[in-house]
C-alpha cells in the first residue's frame, strides 16, 4: 500500500474510475453533486467585494437575502452574492479542501519534476523550451474555459462527470459541444509525440 | 458546521483522487483530446459508469435520497459554452477543477490558466445581461431536464415512459462498456509513424 501511494504513475484506469466514482457518489449520497467552475465566480466577487464593498449588499426583496448591482451576481434570488457575503459556504470550502487533497497526493508521490512545472513534455516537444509562450497559451485557455463554463453553467466536473451520472440532458449537450471543439483543436495542435 | 466538515473531507478526497487518475498532468489531458493514449478517458468513462450505478442503485434501494440530485438547466448557451471551453481545454490541458489541482502540486503554467479564468469568469459577469438578451440562455426541453423520469424528483423528462433509475442503472454499465472497449489509442502521430524511417 505504502509503495503504491509513492508510485508517480497514475492509476490504472478501472482502479481510477473506481475511485472517482465513489467519490462523486459519495458527494451526492451525503450532500449534493460536486461543481468547481462557480467557485471562479465566488473569488471574483470577493476581489471585487474587496475594492468597492457596495458590489454585494443584503437585501430583503433577494431571497437568498442579499443581492448585487452585477446582474449575474444577482441571479436565481441573489445565491451568489450570498456566497460571496458567507464565503465560509460548503461549495467554497470544498474547492480549497480540493486543492489541499492533490498538494497532499503530489508530495507522497514525490511532487512534480521540475521542467514539468513550468510546461508538460507535449507541449515543449511541439513548441519549444519557452516558458513564457506556454504561460501566455495557458492565460489565453483559462480565459476560454471559464468563460465557456459560466456561460454552459458547469465544467468538466459539474456538467460532465456530475451531469451525465445523474441522466442530466445539459449534461450530454455540454459533453458533445466540449469534445467537438477539443478533439479537433488538440489533434490540429499537438501533431508530435511526447 | 457538518457541512463544512463535509466539505473538507469529499473536497480532500476529490483533489487526491484527481491527482491520483493523472488528471492534475495537462501532458495525460492533451494525449486524451488528440487521441494518443485514452487511459484518461477510460477513467472518467468508468468513473462516470460506477457513479451513476451507484446514484440509481442507491435511489432504487432507498438509500439515497433523490432530493440530493441536482440537474442543470439545458439551453442552446450550454453547447455553445462547452465549444469555447473545449477550445481552451485542448490548448491549456486543463479544466477549472484540474487547473486549481494542477495548481497545488507545483505547476506554475497553472497559475496562469487560473490567472485566465478569473478573468474570463469576470468577463461573463459582465456580459451576462447582453448573453441573457440574445436569449441562449432561453430553457429547451423543460429546462432542467433528465433523459427518463426519477421517482422522488419534479425534473422535466426527454423520454417520458421509462424508468429513469432503470436508465441510470443501464447508462451507468454502458458507460463501463464503453470504457472497456475503447482502445487504448487512436491516433499515431508524425514522431511515431516516422520511427525508423529515418
Amino acid at each position: 500500500m505504502a509503495q503504491l501511494l509513492k508510485r508517480n504513475v497514475p492509476l490504472s484506469w478501472p482502479v481510477g474510475g473506481l475511485l472517482l466514482g465513489v467519490v462523486f457518489f459519495a458527494a451526492v449520497m451525503l450532500v449534493k453533486p460536486i461543481g468547481v467552475s462557480t467557485q471562479f465566480v465566488i473569488l471574483d466577487g470577493l476581489l471585487w467585494d474587496a475594492v468597492d464593498q457596495t458590489v454585494v449588499v443584503a437585501s430583503d426583496q433577494a431571497k437568498s437575502g442579499y443581492t448585487s448591482t452585477n446582474a449575474y451576481l444577482a441571479k436565481s434570488g441573489g445565491k451568489y452574492a450570498k456566497s460571496i457575503a458567507n464565503p465560509l459556504n460548503y461549495s467554497f470550502v470544498f474547492v480549497i479542501a480540493m486543492m489541499l487533497g492533490a498538494l497532499g497526493s503530489a508530495v507522497i508521490r514525490g511532487g512534480v519534476e521540475k521542467n514539468e512545472r513550468t510546461m508538460p513534455a507535449i507541449w515543449r516537444s511541439n513548441f519549444g523550451d519557452t516558458p513564457w509562450r506556454r504561460y501566455l497559451a495557458a492565460f489565453i485557455a483559462g480565459f476560454l474555459v471559464l468563460y465557456g463554463a459560466r456561460l454552459a453553467g458547469g465544467c468538466t466536473s459539474g456538467h460532465m462527470m456530475s451531469g451525465m451520472m445523474q441522466t442530466a440532458l445539459s449534461g450530454y449537450i455540454f459533453s458533445a459541444g466540449a469534445f467537438l471543439a477539443a478533439i479537433p483543436m488538440a489533434l490540429y495542435m499537438f501533431r508530435k509525440e511526447v | 458546521m457538518t457541512s463544512i466538515f463535509l466539505a473538507l473531507l469529499i473536497g480532500a478526497a476529490f483533489g487526491f483522487a484527481l491527482d491520483r487518475v493523472g488528471a492534475t498532468n495537462p501532458g495525460y489531458i492533451i494525449r486524451m483530446l488528440n487521441l494518443t493514449d485514452l487511459h484518461l478517458m477510460k477513467t472518467i468513462l468508468s468513473g462516470i459508469g460506477v457513479a451513476s450505478i451507484l446514484v440509481f442503485g442507491g435511489i432504487m434501494l432507498g438509500l439515497l435520497d433523490p432530493g440530493h440530485l441536482s440537474v442543470k438547466s439545458a439551453y442552446i448557451g450550454v453547447f455553445i459554452g462547452g465549444i469555447i471551453l473545449g477550445l481552451g481545454f485542448a490548448v491549456a490541458g486543463y479544466c477549472p477543477g484540474t487547473g486549481l489541482t494542477a495548481l497545488a502540486t507545483g505547476r506554475v503554467d497553472a497559475l496562469f490558466f487560473i490567472v485566465g479564468g478569473l478573468l474570463g469568469a469576470a468577463a461573463y459577469m459582465g456580459s451576462y445581461a447582453w448573453v441573457r438578451s440574445t436569449g441562449v440562455l432561453a430553457e429547451i426541453a423543460g429546462g432542467k431536464a433528465t433523459l427518463a423520469p426519477i421517482t422522488g424528483t419534479k425534473y422535466p423528462a426527454l423520454f417520458a415512459g421509462t424508468s429513469g433509475e432503470l436508465l441510470g442503472l443501464i447508462l451507468g454499465f454502458a458507460f463501463i462498456l464503453i470504457a472497456v472497449l475503447l482502445p487504448s489509442r487512436i491516433v499515431r502521430t508524425e514522431s511515431e509513424n516516422t520511427v525508423g524511417s529515418r
